[in-house]
């Protein structure tokens, strides 16, 4: 098997990071562009997702998933750009040496000089939330659920409830409604709604779905099939109350239950992953901490808007075919570590503080040239209903600040730095900073 | 604790509607409104008069959001999306939606009519599968491609 040093950059996926990533890259400067799917056709997840809310910050427009998608990839067809479909990556070393296979080809080598990991992620399953109970069928995550219904047209249930108010399990709830499947409830654990709170208003209220809130599963009950579910409110602390406990009788329980990046690529690779995203450790160029790997989207961490896994895709996308046109000759391999680590300029780390669950990305490249657009994509944790500060310290000063107009976790907090902000960066005493809402 | 007791998403935060309309009929109130004409969901608060009528609007409002709560307050219209079977396609359903939004409670109907058609691939995206449906002005447009198997 040969080894084919060609491209100068590889993506690794073709959902809506991968997609502008490739385009961006591409049109960064005379670079050869690979873009590897395992799926049959490109887009991601977007295509299952039908419903409009796509697409308000990129395109000022409130479109549906398979057409935000359609329109990277009418782009992406008509840019010189290779794509390979129905291909799986299934090696990846800190070297850059990629090995995937697919049916026509077989097993398949490649080293380009930079890589952009735009895997995304995948849904948090039945055994990771450890539910206790019978295993019958029935039992379905809901986006499995989104893809039989919305792509295959097979509709898996009669009587559905659900478990999780995110986003995903709402706009669901709506969905199998719609198709003439009754759905009796949405769960959620805590005491709030995890979702959009839009979508609670057209998928929830508008169809007449309960919500029940503080409410969790106890039990699933059924033999072949899932014929009921008893369910168990909670207290502050999330744990059972006694006494509390319903049977509803359901023949299809979907999990909403939350997104965990894919990564297992990324790890073969060398690059380090924060614990609190569950993704690669990036800086404000979508670098991971090993040379010529990039990554974007929710791979890196979960986001809720695609119009921001777009964006962030553009910066990898460019910053990786840069990477490759200061490193490539054409001769492969001979980009170092160290080398690029003398020019890589200062760098500010940003570490989640009071009331902020994660930071996108977790260091900041210093340039105070103009040129480059930082946007903190900041994840809060704490539910707060009135306007609140978010600080940047630097040691025991605060160095920026800026208003919004409340704390939900539900929604990230997106900030681009001005100017004078990043040169308050650029000024900082310590080489991590903290960031604080109050 | 339900979820309306902590965001009254929608519902009169004044009892200043309804039954008491006759009595109190000039007094104004306030509704607090979620705005779903783009995913950034804006909170936007409307003083009505007791009639009905929209005296004021703030909070964060756009042109659409304005637009939004006119709309909200005396005829709600949302965005159907939905999906129809396809014939000799790479995939068996195309996905469609109203571009413009139709009355709220007419969403249900315009579903089970969309069960009944079928089209033959290929399928462009943005076809219009239903024009001007019963008269309403809004048109079920796809919003994907399905190519022919």
């Amino acid at each position: 098997m040969t080894c084919d040093t060609s491209y100068d950059v590889i993506v690794i996926g073709g959902g809506p990071a991968g997609l502008a990533a490739a385009l961006s890259a591409r049109a960064e400067g005379n670079v050869r562009v690979l873009l590897i799917e395992r799926n049959d056709s490109l887009g991601g997840i977007l295509p299952q997702c039908i419903h409009n809310g796509f697409g308000a910050v990129i395109f000022g427009n409130d479109l549906p998933g398979p057409e935000y998608a359609y329109r990277y990839q009418e782009q992406v067809e008509a840019a010189d750009i290779d794509v390979m479909l129905d291909t799986m990556v299934m090696d990846l070393t800190p070297e850059r040496d990629l090995y995937a296979m697919n049916a026509t080809h077989g097993y398949l080598h490649y080293r380009p000089r930079s890589i952009i990991l735009a895997m995304g992620c995948r849904e948090r399953t039945r055994a990771q939330i450890r539910l206790p109970g019978s295993r019958c069928s029935g039992v379905y995550t809901a986006g499995t659920v989104q893809r039989l219904v919305n792509i295959e047209g097979y509709m898996p249930g009669r009587r559905f409830l659900i478990l999780g108010s995110g986003d995903i399990g709402m706009i669901m709830a709506r969905r199998l409604t719609i198709e003439g499947a009754e759905v009796v409830g949405v769960l959620e654990l805590l005491p709030f709604l995890t979702g959009l709170r839009r979508n609670f208003v057209q998928c929830l209220q508008d169809y007449n779905i309960p919500l029940h809130l503080s409410t969790t599963v106890s039990n699933i009950i059924g033999g072949q099939r899932l014929e009921a579910v008893e369910t168990v409110k909670v207290d502050e602390e999330l744990q059972p109350i006694p006494g509390s406990t319903e049977r509803i009788e359901c023949d299809s329980l979907l999990l909403s239950v939350g997104l965990i990046p894919e990564n297992e690529l990324s790890l073969k690779a060398g690059v380090h992953l924060d614990p609190r995203t569950g993704g690669p450790l990036v800086d404000s160029t979508m670098a991971t901490d090993v040379p010529g790997i990039y990554a974007a989207g929710n791979v890196t961490s979960i986001y809720d808007l695609v119009d921001y896994v777009s964006k962030a895709g553009e910066v990898a996308g460019r910053h990786a075919a840069r990477y490759a046109l200061e490193h490539g000759t054409g001769n492969g391999n001979n980009a170092t570590a160290g080398r690029d680590a003398s020019k890589a300029g200062a760098m500010v780390a940003i570490r989640p503080g009071e009331n902020v669950g994660t930071v996108i990305p977790q260091r900041v490249r210093i340039d105070t040239s103009g040129n480059e657009e930082v946007t903190l994509m900041l994840r809060p944790n704490a539910l707060i209903e009135r306007k609140v500060t978010v600080e940047l310290w630097d040691g025991d000063r605060p160095i920026m600040s800026f208003r919004e107009n409340y704390s939900r976790p539900a929604e990230m907090m997106v900030h681009t730095l001005r100017a004078k902000q990043m040169q308050a960066l650029a000024e900082a005493h310590e080489h991590e900073l903290t960031v604080v809402i109050q | 604790m339900s979820f309306c007791e902590q965001f009254p998403v929608g519902e009169q935060t004044s009892d200043a509607a309804g039954a008491d309309r006759d009595e109190r009929g000039s007094e104004n109130s306030e509704q607090s409104i979620i705005c779903l004409r783009c995913p950034r969901g804006c909170e936007i608060s409307t003083t009505l008069d007791g009639y009905g009528g929209i005296v004021e609007i703030f909070g964060n409002v756009c042109k659409l959001g304005r637009e939004y709560v006119e709309a909200e307050i005396t005829n709600p219209l949302r965005i159907l999306p939905t999906s129809v079977r396809v014939r000799s396609g790479e995939r068996p359903l195309v996905p469609v939606w109203t571009p413009k939004p139709i009355p709220k409670g007419r969403l249900m109907d315009l579903a089970r009519a969309t069960r009944s058609i079928e089209l033959e691939a290929p399928v462009a995206i943005g076809q219009v599968v239903i024009e001007n449906w019963e008269g309403l002005g809004v048109d079920l447009v796809t919003s994907g491609a399905v190519r022919r198997a």
